[in-house]
């Protein structure tokens, strides 16, 4: 991918994320994720009805990488099954950890393939994944 | 100053996490490979001649550190950091002195290992947690610890110098008050200690506690100073070899009097030596003198920054080389990746002070934290890399 569309997108979606902000309402689950590694904190909330994720939001203070993934992630995985959410956050984690993966899959996510040359940013874009494996695991122990 | 003693800047780069670490310099590296190379051997235990040179340097420490901080020798007890020295005072001695309702006085700005242990003590004993007042430039003023003061006041615990507004608490003030009203004096010496003139016996302190990693020496070595008069009183929190005399059959024991009832187990022996030569080293260069040139510093920072129109700073007026500041719209951790890709490196974070949030409004900041190496040309880097940061997402992303 070019450099100069690569970091647009993630800058777009960095200064105008989607579904930054928080809702009242308890049919949704809660997590809160901070990193080891670095200073993010960001609280998610995701719907699941009927096997599909109907909505996913998230609030708190990221840097670029973190917010900006979080805001594709959410984009990508509305809307879809839960296994098939589960396969494009394992095809991710792959991507970051420099594993081999299915890049057809991904789509936009695609724009952090090279975040492993700056090793320091991987939890930074791992982020989301790891807060919504949560709620996934949380909705399978119900 | 004296950049030539710091192998580390041979890499050119500039080092303002000071705050964080401090770097080493050659002799104090050098003083550790000695021990690794020349006269391993535990301490106290040996008649061979490493291990009485090892004793001796150990020793000796114990009265390098006294006369730098102005206590006695027997006062000075090794941990493994300020963490641990100030977990020793609320656990050791403060649990056992403590009762339901007395009250302990900190500030919104003091490290986490100052405030999560007493949060745990007040769990276990229900003593009750009261943050002073902070001023305008949130700093503490001796006018703020008397307002807080009240009859069931038990201990103020604080920072000397505080790690993200960096401000100098007037330690000698409010130990006076701490005397006069019966108050034990805990002071968190880790920002000051290495930075500026600290006096245990004139500021009528109780406990002082410091880190040798951030005063050029080694990680995994502190010490805890104490008044004598709490030696006897106050419990170790671990027991094991070296800290006692006897123990029998029957359950029955007695540990050591002095400071080394507190020292169970092989203590960091090198590092302990090497926390030696770095307070020689810095008693040569002269701790008034090393103050002075980060003030002079910290003007210099502040009055380029001054000139860049998105930098936002926290701390402009306190007396220490601490500076926080934020770029405008942009992540205090994204500041920090800039940054280092200039080879500047600057801590970013709420530097484990979690509710200074409420006093400043804000949770992260980037800290650059200055030490005797630093000097005008890497302020002047600095100052450049932040005027042109308006490429900053092209570097980060």
């Amino acid at each position: 991918m070019d450099s100069n569309l690569r970091r647009e997108i993630i800058l777009d979606n960095y200064q105008d994320p989607m579904n930054r902000g928080l809702i009242e309402d308890e049919s949704y689950m809660k997590v809160n994720t901070n990193s080891e590694s670095c200073i993010d904190n960001l609280d998610f909330m995701m719907k699941i009805e009927d096997g599909i994720v109907k909505d996913i939001r998230f609030d708190g203070e990221a840097c670029a990488i973190s917010t900006s993934a979080t805001s594709i992630m959410i984009r990508s995985l509305i809307g879809k099954k839960v296994e098939e959410v589960n396969l494009i956050i394992d095809n991710y984690r792959k991507m970051i950890n420099e594993e081999e993966y299915d890049s057809e899959i991904l789509g936009e996510l695609n724009v952090y393939d090279e975040i492993c040359k700056q090793p320091n940013r991987k939890n930074c874009a791992l982020l989301p994944s790891v807060a919504i494996r949560e709620m996934l695991e949380e909705k399978k122990d119900d | 100053m004296h950049r030539e003693d710091f192998t580390m800047l041979d890499n050119d780069i500039v080092f303002f996490d000071n705050g964080a670490t401090t770097l080493k310099p050659k002799c104090v590296v050098n003083s550790v490979i000695d021990y690794y190379t020349k006269h391993t051997s535990n301490i106290h235990r040996g008649d061979y001649d490493a291990a009485i040179k090892t004793n001796k340097l150990y020793d000796d420490t114990r009265v390098v550190v006294s006369k730098f901080i102005n206590s006695d020798s027997d006062e000075v007890i090794f941990t493994s950091g300020t963490t641990m020295s100030i977990n020793m005072v609320v656990f050791g001695y403060m649990e056992k002195v403590l009762n339901k309702g007395d009250e302990v006085l900190l500030t919104k700005s003091e490290h986490a290992s100052n405030v999560l242990p007493w949060i745990k003590l007040s769990e276990k004993k229900g003593i009750v947690i009261k943050y002073m007042e902070l001023d305008n430039d949130y700093s503490l003023t001796v006018e703020s610890v008397r307002k807080s003061i009240t009859d069931k006041t038990k201990v103020i615990s604080i920072a000397h110098v505080t790690n993200v507004i960096g401000d100098v608490r007037d330690i000698e003030s409010i130990g006076k008050i701490c005397k006069e009203k019966d108050i034990y004096f805990c002071v968190d010496g880790a920002q000051s200690v290495p930075h500026m003139k600290v006096d245990f016996k004139n500021s009528n302190i109780d406990f002082l506690s410091f880190s040798g990693h951030k005063m050029c020496g080694p990680t995994g070595v502190g010490c805890l100073v104490l008044k004598k008069k709490y030696l006897n009183d106050m419990e170790p929190l671990c027991y094991g070899g070296g800290m006692n005399n006897f123990f029998e059959e029957d359950n029955s024991y007695e540990l050591k009097k002095g400071v080394t009832k507190f020292e169970a187990g092989t203590p960091a022996i090198a590092e302990v030596i090497g926390l030696r030569e770095a307070i020689l080293y810095l008693e040569n260069i002269g701790i008034d003198n090393i103050h002075k040139h980060e003030m002079e510093l910290k003007k210099y920072l502040v009055s380029e920054l001054k000139n860049i129109p998105n930098i936002k700073i926290y701390n402009e007026n306190s007396e220490s080389g601490i500076l926080a500041f934020n770029i405008d719209g942009v992540f205090a951790q994204d500041s920090s990746i800039y940054l280092n890709n200039y080879n500047i490196y600057v801590r970013a974070g709420n530097h484990c002070t979690k509710m200074l949030k409420d006093e400043i409004g804000v949770k992260n900041t980037v800290r650059v934290s200055m030490y005797l190496y630093n000097d005008k040309n890497d302020v002047d880097k600095l100052i450049e890399v932040l005027k042109n940061s308006e490429d900053i997402f092209k570097i980060v992303i």
